[in-house]
């Protein structure tokens, strides 16, 4: 399995504040339904884009204002493989990498339009805009910390661990 | 290489002989604190399902005390040790910084990692430093301090350590510094920290723990590490200050707001409710009565600080001034009522930003004060200076 991530960029501004993602009306629905709701509310066409893979290119703030794992966890299973953002709310930060969704510190997001097709490589911190021809450097993703994100995320990384330590001690 | 305090503090968590901010490090975790038991009993299932074991249960803390009167140190005290890497579930008011060691805040699924592996991953935070300097007067409290400072350094302070030093701290007893540090995320920030000193030695041993004269050399910022920023206010002729949360960032002195009319004043929420708060509004409120018309509610963080506000007499005292009392933190959960305001209504409060039980309505108003400043304005039924109110009375 490749560990780069390819997609084309959905271009968001500063401060997306997770209510704006995920507003309260909408959390009384089974998880999967939450998700579907939330990202057509926020962008009408976002559920009927042909590339299934979407990353999202956010200016500061990105997730600011949540305690909420249900965000990161929305965005993830509608399609959304990788965040990149000029900064972060930290508990979404947090939240995104313990859920298996790659987040990276970037500053270039300017450089970026909605629809240009990327790939993301966090284990070395390399993002490649495609279509644009430009990469750029980040600082990644350390290989201990992306072996949470690459099992799906903290608990079922947790779960792969016992499992080996329990096997050895058997 | 100069390095902050905490970026030492993360490197040697992180076996490694320096760090820097923006780095992904993976830290060995020297005390998991959980507040009260309710956290420990959803992990305890958890890892009950997932057939794992705690991975040093002598690491594991269950902090029934959240803060730490001026006179008496917390049960916890001890095991903080200067230089310690810590980590506190999500509702946890962050003290440790006070002690000099990194304690931040993590979700309870993390917290079950904790449990399970004794580390975590951070992503390393700049610092910003804070040059307290100058004599706080009496009456101008570490709330006072970091009201003032939200409109100074404003409340995006993401993935950063705020760094409280100057002799302005020094003068501060344990209980306002570790009001200043877990006050710290008001600002947005992480956490917040101060080097130890000998009142921080004192404090340990004062309560039963270990901990070498060395740590005051060790863990210290070097005069020159790199930090995000440094900022000094000289805290001498800061007055106590009040805020309006929908604009935290513009907290006034007390005189600009003065006199505004108010319906409601509220003690109550994590930050906003320990023993000190509550002793400080006892101060104001000795012998006084609450102003007719207005409801001054009181809500004690935990029932271990409503037992030993009971017990010293300040409970009577509050109550006697026609404080009513809400059973402890349903002050901050909407569904109490007990706070909500009616539309149009006023409400000072020492609480931090989120206390999400006075938002009942969008055209109610929220002032933030210190527990001062609160109790006064309960006395005159208008946003009030306390400072008058606290010549000639002693804590």
């Amino acid at each position: 399995m490749s560990r780069s991530v390819c997609g084309r960029a959905w271009r968001l501004g500063d401060n997306i504040d997770i209510d704006l993602l995920l507003p309260s009306s909408y959390l009384k629905l089974q998880q999967e339904q939450s998700a579907q709701h939330r990202l057509a509310g926020l962008k009408p066409h976002f559920m009927r884009c042909e590339v299934p893979g979407n990353i999202v290119v956010a200016d500061a703030n990105f997730g600011l204002g949540s305690s909420r794992e249900q965000t990161a966890y929305a965005l993830k299973i509608a399609g959304v493989q990788a965040v990149l953002a000029r900064s972060f709310g930290r508990v979404f930060y947090r939240n995104a990498i313990n859920l298996g969704l790659p987040a990276l510190f970037f500053p270039f997001a300017d450089e970026i339009a909605s629809g240009d097709r990327l790939e993301v490589d966090p284990l070395v911190g390399d993002v490649r805009n495609l279509t644009s021809g430009w990469g750029y450097c980040v600082e990644p993703i350390p290989r201990r910390v992306m072996r949470i994100i690459r099992d799906g995320g903290l608990i079922p990384h947790l779960k792969k661990r016992l499992a080996r330590q329990q096997q050895r001690s058997a | 290489m100069p390095s902050t305090l905490v970026e030492k503090i993360i490197a040697r968590a992180a076996g490694k002989s320096h760090v820097e901010p923006g780095k992904i490090v993976t830290c060995k975790v020297d005390l998991a604190m959980f507040h009260d038991g309710s956290g420990p009993r959803r992990i305890a299932r958890t890892l009950e399902d997932l057939g794992a074991k705690v991975w040093d249960p002598s690491r594991v803390v269950i902090s029934s005390d959240q803060y730490v009167p001026a006179l008496d140190v917390s049960s916890t005290a001890f095991k903080l040790a200067p230089g310690a890497f810590c980590v506190g579930g999500d509702n946890h008011c962050l003290t440790g910084g006070a002690f000099g060691c990194y304690m931040a805040g993590f979700g309870g699924t993390e917290m079950i990692g904790v449990m399970i592996t004794g580390k975590i991953w951070t992503r390393v935070p700049e610092t910003v430093l804070v040059l307290l300097s100058g004599e706080p007067s009496d009456g101008t409290t570490a709330k006072d301090i970091i009201l003032a400072l939200c409109r100074l350094i404003g409340t995006r302070n993401n993935f950063k350590v705020i760094e409280f030093t100057g002799r302005a701290v020094e003068r501060l007893p344990m209980s306002e510094r570790m009001a200043l540090a877990s006050m710290a995320s008001e600002l947005g920030a992480e956490t917040g920290i101060i080097a130890p000193d000998a009142v921080t030695l004192g404090a340990i041993r004062k309560a039963g723990g270990t901990v070498d004269d060395s740590a005051l050399e060790i863990w210290r910022s070097d005069a020159d590490a790199t930090f995000e920023l440094r900022f000094e206010l000289d805290v001498t002729s800061l007055l106590p200050q009040v805020a309006q949360p929908q604009s935290l960032v513009e907290a006034a002195p007390v005189t600009e707001t003065q006199g505004r009319r108010i319906d409601q004043a509220c003690i109550g929420g994590c930050v906003g409710a320990n023993l000190s708060d509550l002793r400080m509004a006892a101060r104001v409120l000795r012998g006084r009565r609450v102003a007719h018309g207005v409801r001054l509610l009181i809500a004690p963080s935990s029932p271990q600080i409503t037992r030993a506000a009971s017990e010293d007499g300040t409970l009577d005292t509050l109550t006697k001034a026609g404080a009513i009392l809400l059973s402890c933190g349903s002050a901050s959960h909407a569904s109490s009522g007990a706070g909500i305001l009616a539309r149009g209504e006023v409400c000072i409060s020492s609480t931090n930003r989120n206390f999400k039980g006075l938002a009942g309505n969008d055209d109610a108003e929220v002032y933030l004060g210190s527990p001062y400043t609160v109790a006064a304005s309960a006395i005159e039924g208008q946003i009030a200076d306390p400072r008058p109110y606290l010549e000639g009375r002693a804590l």
